[in-house]
């Protein structure tokens, strides 16, 4: 440090800086502090009460969450969360793969149209994607689906009650809505693996899924990963689908576990409960997110 | 012979993907316009009908279509604002000030970024009430400024864009810290602010979760809780229930194909850099 560093003129403009810092960051942490960090600790304090929203809190200890892990219906929530999560968010992964890789070839004309054909679901809101395909999905014979299965000679679903209907027919919405969107992320990795790899690979007689196998899924490793960690995470937070889907009566073969966290705050007013369940979630999304990079790491090594 | 080959089925499975992309909003244009005796009948309609008009004007007499438009847009309008000055101005100091508490600070951000919003969503609707902004747009305003992501996204930017020696140069000439800011950073990082507006303002406009919370009354429905709203009408009417989505589906759609370059980067760049 020279000298000059510790002249008060240089010793006030470091002050100066600092407290501008503090001015410039302190109009975002008072309203973070106010309505984002304080809500999430206290979070942890309503967890151990009962209250109905309205009267007194009072200290029940762990009771809550004892509640709510002999619930079978959160144990349902929880199987039904993580069954739709893996229907809607693998194969549309798998083929968001297949689908950048065929946008990616040199042979390819049009590509901005199909990249914006492909991304269109996106911009649809989830209530609108939830409206449209919950009527494609009816359980009338005159629903779409129900349609085309009479068509090729099955019979008509009900989709909204049937145990694995439901979770179909709420799948495909999770999957139309995002598959674009993943393939222009896998796109915009693959924009950047040198077409040379796959010059020689075609030279010494690779196939197309020799080439995806060994080329394009080592190099977009990260890509994968991130989209796997962001999709896992979203899928354990579902709840505009089913509750547009189910309507208000919320069966339980759709239930999620932020639905039943929702029922419990504002229709039980159990304020205490839907808190433990609402820390059950966040633990188990730490959970998952752990497991996840791990396996990751293991499976794409 | 075999190139041709794979150049049909490379087509064949990007004309596919692309038809069943497209195919859900041709069928809800064909729901909104048609009868709902014809879309509940065996075949279904396939083709658009004459009933444009009256299924909206249906629309318009289950729910306030117009009022619910401009609740979306004056909630999203003003939190997309609000988060680009708070976000701008905090990264900008982030990024180019020292002061003490500044990484914890910023890691503390980066952390609260992993948590799912809903752990919070219980105190955040009794801090609502206990403030009596329940049934109020603020409600959703207020804590839709909150954006961790833009202040990561905006720091960011403004490290990699906004050269030193430009600020250093700026505060020799006199100028104070906050002119800096707006008159020589912010014009630099305009594009990280059309980005970031997109992020958002596509955010606010399809949020359902918190508005359905805290916003219960019908005068100050979104466009998305007002959607709820038909489907639990009295009668099901499925041709009013699609023409009331589509034409709050089909803003955003045309907006979206006329600028499509800049929403696909803006949307998938904001994920794939943080």
């Amino acid at each position: 440090m020279s000298a000059e560093a510790h002249s008060p003129k240089r010793w006030n403009e470091k002050r100066k800086e600092s407290l501008s810092g503090y001015l410039f960051i302190s109009p975002f942490f008072i309203l973070f502090a106010i309505f984002g960090l304080f809500p999430m600790l206290f979070s942890f304090y309503l967890g151990f009460q009962r209250w109905n929203g309205l009267g007194e809190m009072e200290f029940v200890g762990f009771q809550n969450f004892v509640f709510v892990m002999e619930d079978p219906i959160f144990w349902k929530s929880l199987w039904n969360t993580i069954i739709m999560g893996v229907l809607g968010t693998v194969p549309q992964l798998i083929v968001a793969i297949f689908l950048a890789f065929a946008l990616n070839s040199a042979l390819v004309k049009f590509q901005s149209a199909f990249r914006a054909a492909f991304f269109l679901p996106y911009v649809t809101s989830t209530v609108a994607v939830a409206i449209i395909f919950g009527v494609m999905f009816s359980s009338q014979d005159f629903g779409l689906v129900n349609v085309f299965f009479n068509v090729i000679g099955l019979d008509s679903v009900n989709w909204q009650t049937n145990e694995w209907g439901v979770k179909i027919a709420i799948a495909v919405m999770v999957f139309w809505r995002w598959l674009g969107y993943n393939t222009i992320i896998y796109l915009a990795g693959m924009q950047g693996i040198p077409n040379d790899l796959y010059e020689a690979a075609t030279i010494d007689g690779a196939t197309v899924w020799q080439k995806i196998r060994f080329i394009t899924i080592p190099m977009l490793r990260p890509i994968i990963i991130f989209t796997i960690f962001l999709s896992t995470i979203g899928s354990l937070q579902l709840f505009t689908e089913p509750l547009i889907f189910l309507g208000g009566n919320l069966r339980e073969e759709g239930i999620t576990v932020v639905l039943y966290l929702w029922r419990e705050a504002f229709s039980n007013m159990a304020f205490g409960t839907a808190s433990a369940s609402a820390i059950i979630l966040f633990l188990i999304i730490i959970v998952f997110a752990t497991v996840n990079s791990l396996l990751a790491n293991k499976v794409f090594k | 012979m075999s190139k041709v080959i794979s150049k049909i089925s490379l087509y064949a499975v990007l004309v596919i993907g692309a038809l069943l992309s497209i195919f859900p909003f041709y069928w809800m244009f064909v729901m909104a316009t048609n009868h709902n005796s014809v879309i509940n009948s065996v075949p279904p309609a396939y083709l658009p009908g004459p009933e444009l008009v009256t299924n909206f004007q249906n629309v318009l007499s289950n729910i306030d279509f117009f009022g619910a438009i401009g609740n979306s847009i004056i909630v999203a309008t003003i939190s997309t604002i609000g988060v680009l000055f708070l976000c701008s101005l905090a990264g900008f100091a982030f990024a180019k000030y020292h002061f003490k508490g500044k990484n914890l600070l910023f890691g503390l951000l980066l952390i609260t970024m992993m948590v799912p919003p809903q752990l919070g969503l219980i105190p955040q609707y009794y801090i609502i009430t206990q403030l009596g902004w329940l049934n109020d747009l603020k409600a959703v305003i207020v804590p839709g400024l909150i954006d961790a992501f833009g202040i990561f996204w905006m720091r960011q930017y403004i490290s990699s864009n906004v050269p030193d020696e430009l600020l250093d140069s700026a505060k020799i000439d006199g100028c104070s810290r906050i002119r800096v800011y707006w008159n020589i950073a912010v014009p630099i990082i305009l594009p990280a602010f059309a980005t970031l507006a997109i992020i958002k303002f596509m955010y606010m406009w399809n949020d359902f979760l918190w508005p359905l919370v805290v916003l219960r009354d019908e005068s100050v429905h979104t466009i998305q809780i007002a959607l709820r709203g038909l489907i639990d009408a009295y009668v099901k009417d499925n041709g009013m229930i699609l023409s009331g989505t589509f034409w709050a589906t089909i803003p955003l759609v045309l907006i979206f194909l006329l600028f499509n370059r800049l929403f696909i980067s803006s949307l998938t760049q904001g994920a794939v850099k943080s």
